[in-house]
């Protein structure tokens, strides 16, 4: 995954793309994710000098979404769906196989890896399912899970 | 001299299980494939018809039609070849013509007529499959037989309340306002479904020229599509079709030149489940956090950023341009009583079949689950059904003789929703899925109303009483009972309000599974 450091000058960048309209704060901080990977407590007085709003309303906002993490994610993001149709599936005890290979429990993170939880990736037919750095993955099974795990440990290259 | 044209579908589902790489070893084997009149191989990267369990499924086009490849492999296409898959060539995987299949020849195709046929994003082909039919008919009649149309047609909203799309759209034709929009719900966040995602990956103009005759038909400039976060790949679906059908003329200024202003913009989710609730879905859209709104006002009156808003799901808006199309009462004439049209159903959890079927209303769940699901994944007994998503109750394996509408739903005690149908087999332990029911709802409960911010702690809390047999196992019983009832009756939208159906019917109709420690 390609992830840029945050700076002031890249954030200024995203807010004058959406015009400095405060409507825009939730598509902000979408695209804050997406370049950064998350949403560093120093964008908060940023955006809400930038936007005309106050500090408490943009912390409201952010602390609102499961989407908008303060703290910086892993080199790779491993989101495991917990919702019904894949706990049919036994998402559950695959949840616990991630655990134990990984060493995090679920939405815990090292360098390496975030392990999350989703509810709900919209694959419901092919369950358990997953979602390795934005790509989507059905049917999930242990050895699935030890490859994912393996490559997220591979030094960066 | 000609390319054959081979289909392998870019859509999560078939994405999930390889069909990216199946396409990139088709385009290279391609490559070589010259000769004999051939010059090579067209790889159209359609949408899914639906059919997950067969993903990836493959199609060459040949003289006679698409021949069906099902669950093929990168490893599995080098076989194909060699045994002349590019004409149609026999092999363990082959299925024959997709067509024909039972089905997808025994569905009724009315929404996803073009779902996983055509290029999604390619305007001339969905021109050449009917497309834009809907809108320009529209342009002939005019607004009000457009809203006169819709409401003859019986659609009903597809989100999960099904509430009359046409009255809906009258009212805010009615309203007066200088703005007024079309905010589309594709934050489709049910586990279970994902009719929403297969349309957008598969047919996204459809959405499109649905929200432009909703436009046209309540004088609407702006419409608006909040897609979840989840849906990667159908957010580069939708804003490449969006950019598609500005360049061809069908978003933007005088439309078809009939003087139609009307654009579309795609803004994201951000991993909240609650915005899928139309106000707060409107919060999001105004970038405020998801907190639901008191109604009155609706939103048809005051919606986003106080203005008349039309509030419909994708499905709901991607069924019109077919009703107008062919006509309301060919819609009509489809389907059950007050039920008009077709259900788009997904089959999903522990099941054979699972993917998406479109068929009228009338079958029964237990037709849906057995006939076209072909029972559980793991071949175990159903135990339970959950309709509708995570709100939804849950059915028991031998009470699924419930006919699939509306009204057949309310009077089982059961809510059909988004389509959404989850198996579950006998390993499940239905207490476990009654506390899920509440911690869910801890999770994304917005805060607002006390029932719904505090009774889904509480909720979970007694559950785990229960089930360790704590001091006195009658009257925790009892407060639940009470619990489920505030929640019910108190709490200010459907994400409080309907936690407890599956709670009660679990109660109901597996209190067995509530014994100590969860044993069966």
């Amino acid at each position: 995954m390609s992830r840029q450091t945050y700076c002031a000058d890249a954030a200024h960048a995203i807010v004058t793309a959406h015009g400095n309209r405060p409507e825009r704060l939730v598509q902000i901080l979408v695209d804050f994710v997406k370049q950064f990977g998350w949403v560093p407590e120093d964008a908060v007085p940023l955006l809400a000098d930038a936007l005309n709003l106050s500090r408490a309303d943009v912390h409201g906002v952010v602390s609102y979404y499961h989407d908008f993490r303060t703290t910086p994610p892993g080199r790779h993001v491993l989101k495991l769906c917990q919702a019904e149709a894949c706990r049919a599936m036994g998402a559950k005890a695959l949840t616990e196989e991630a655990e134990r290979l990984s060493g995090l429990e679920l939405g815990g993170h090292d360098d390496a890896l975030s392990l999350e939880p989703a509810y709900c990736l919209g694959n419901c037919a092919l369950g358990p399912a997953a979602m390795f750095d934005g790509r989507p993955l059905g049917r999930v099974d242990r050895a699935a899970l030890e490859d994912l795990i393996a490559r997220a440990a591979e030094p960066v290259s | 001299m000609k390319r054959v044209r081979v289909f392998v579908p870019r859509e999560t589902a078939a994405v999930s299980v390889g069909a990216d790489e199946v396409a990139i070893e088709i385009a290279r084997r391609g490559k070589a494939a010259l000769g004999e009149g051939r010059t090579g191989v067209e790889l159209v990267r359609n949408g899914s018809r639906g059919a997950s369990w067969l993903e990836p499924l493959v199609e060459v086009e040949t003289g006679d039609g698409r021949v069906a490849y099902r669950n093929v492999t990168p490893a599995l296409v080098h076989e194909l070849f060699d045994e002349g898959f590019l004409d149609g060539g026999d092999h363990e995987s082959r299925l024959g013509l997709a067509d024909e299949l039972p089905w997808f020849r025994d569905q009724v195709r009315w929404t996803f007529a073009r779902t996983g046929i055509t290029n999604p994003l390619s305007v001339d082909d969905y021109r050449q499959h009917a497309g834009f039919r809907g809108l320009e008919k529209a342009f002939e009649i005019g607004p009000a037989a457009v809203l006169e149309c819709v409401k003859a047609s019986g659609l009903r909203g597809r989100g999960g309340a099904a509430f009359p799309a046409g009255i809906k759209w009258q009212t805010v034709a009615g309203a007066e306002a200088d703005q007024k929009y079309i905010a589309c719900n594709a934050d489709e966040g049910d586990s279970g479904t994902f009719a929403d995602r297969l349309l957008i990956e598969g047919d996204p103009l459809t959405l499109l020229e649905g929200m432009a005759i909703a436009g046209f038909a309540v004088g609407a400039s702006k419409g608006v599509v909040y897609l979840r976060s989840e849906y990667p790949l159908a957010e580069a679906v939708l804003e490449r079709a969006v950019d598609a059908a500005r360049r061809a003329g069908w978003l933007g200024e005088n439309i078809g030149g009939h003087g139609l202003d009307f654009d579309v913009e795609v803004h994201l989710g951000a991993g909240s489940y609650v915005c899928g609730e139309e106000t707060a879905m409107l919060e999001s859209l105004e970038g405020k956090r998801g907190i639901v709104r008191s109604k009155p006002p609706l939103p048809a009156l005051a919606g986003l950023f106080g203005k008349p808003t039309v509030v419909n799901n994708v499905i709901t808006l991607a069924s019109v341009p077919g009703i107008l199309a062919d006509g309301a009462d060919a819609y009509a004439a489809l389907g059950r009583g007050r039920s008009t049209g077709t259900l788009t159903a997904q089959l999903a959890g522990n099941i054979r079949r699972g993917g998406l079927i479109e068929i009228p209303f009338g079958a029964t769940l237990g037709e849906i689950i057995h006939d076209w699901g072909g029972g559980t994944a793991s071949g175990r007994p159903v135990k339970a059904v959950q309709v509708g998503g995570p709100l939804g109750a849950y059915i028991p394996g031998d009470a699924l003789d419930v006919p699939l509408d509306y009204e057949a739903f309310i009077d089982a005690g059961a809510m059909l929703g988004h389509g959404g149908i989850v198996v579950f087999d006998d390993s499940v332990n239905m207490a476990d899925m009654a506390r899920y029911a509440f911690e869910f709802c801890a999770l994304e409960s917005c805060g607002k109303c006390t029932p719904c911010r505090i009774g889904s702690t509480r909720g979970a809390e007694l559950i785990d009483r229960l089930r360790n047999g704590g001091d006195d196992k009658a009257a925790d019983y009892d407060l639940l009972v009470e619990l489920c009832d505030t929640m019910e009756h108190a709490s200010l939208c459907a994400m409080g309000g309907m936690t407890p159906y599956p709670v009660q019917s679990v109660l109901k109709h597996f209190a067995e599974d509530f014994s100590p420690r969860g044993v069966n």
